[in-house]
């Protein structure tokens, strides 16, 4: 069977399904922040493989711009987790109740 | 590129190297969120480069090869050292022996179980690839930077300023005083 576009396509489903898992399942910031990049992943891949069966460069130049949003996504929040585990001493969700009703 | 170009040019070599990579990315994945060994995030961030790269064959695969080397460099070069760093800078052995509670377990696989089949299903009724002809796009760096510095020129502006503000909330982010 030839691979298509909807092998990709599923691929992609299986790992931001993958990521969603962790961010709902793990309680520790980082590996949740790790989560996140799993799913900002799965959509570059369904934006290449669209991009590839559909014959248009755009989708690639899409998935450049998330790469660099990416990236300053994620200095910007392990900033904010290391100035989090300053003020706490701690990288754990469930300990982090302060705007709990 | 004309060397990998030759390569794919086989049979059926480029459909067995998608299920090798595409289990691989899956695989590692997995052992990201639910590593049944190690707890620790040292393990989810070594297994994420692992997915990045394998990630990137895949890439490589849909002929997209200057996205795969962005891939590497950016994530596996770049995003997953600062993980590492934080995790250096963070003292987490605490965190490591804590239990994941039964009840994340439970809704975490039902709801994402259910997102699962939704999405499977809407991809086999819908088909999107299925009248589509044999593509033939190539993805180097000199189309997609032609359309970059055309098409995307204020997109591609916009970003570099959206980094150096990113640059400057880190900096402030991490001062000691931070009120």
């Amino acid at each position: 069977m030839q691979v298509g576009l909807e092998h990709y396509l599923t691929v992609s489903f299986l790992l931001f399904a993958l990521g969603l898992l962790g961010v709902i399942m793990r309680r520790n910031l980082l590996v949740i922040y790790m989560s996140l990049e799993l799913m900002l992943n799965a959509a570059n891949l369904a934006l290449v493989s669209f991009s590839r069966f559909n014959d248009k460069l755009d989708g690639q130049v899409l998935v450049f711009f998330i790469i660099t949003v990416a990236a300053a996504e994620v200095s910007v929040g392990l900033a904010l987790i290391v100035a989090l585990y300053r003020k706490r001493q701690t990288a754990h969700v469930e300990d982090l109740t302060s705007m709990k009703l | 590129m004309e060397a990998i170009n030759n390569l794919l040019g086989g049979t059926a070599v480029p459909d067995v190297l998608f299920y090798v990579f595409a289990a691989l990315t899956l695989l590692c994945g997995a052992l990201v969120v639910a590593n049944p060994f190690s707890r620790s995030p040292v393990t989810s961030a070594m297994f994420l480069v692992l997915t990045i790269i394998s990630m990137a064959g895949l890439f490589v695969l849909l002929h997209a090869f200057f996205l795969a080397a962005v891939q590497i460099i950016v994530y596996a070069g770049a995003v997953i050292v600062l993980f590492l760093f934080v995790i250096m800078l963070l003292d987490l052995k605490e965190e490591a022996r804590r239990k994941i509670k039964f009840f994340g377990i439970v809704g975490g696989l039902v709801s994402v179980g259910a997102i699962v089949v939704i999405s499977l299903k809407a991809l086999k009724s819908s088909n999107p690839g299925a009248n589509l002809p044999a593509p033939q796009l190539e993805g180097g760096t000199n189309a997609l930077g032609q359309l970059l510095f055309t098409q995307y020129i204020l997109p591609f502006e916009v970003v570099s300023v959206l980094l150096l503000v990113a640059m400057v909330g880190v900096i402030l982010l991490s001062k000691k005083d931070l009120k």
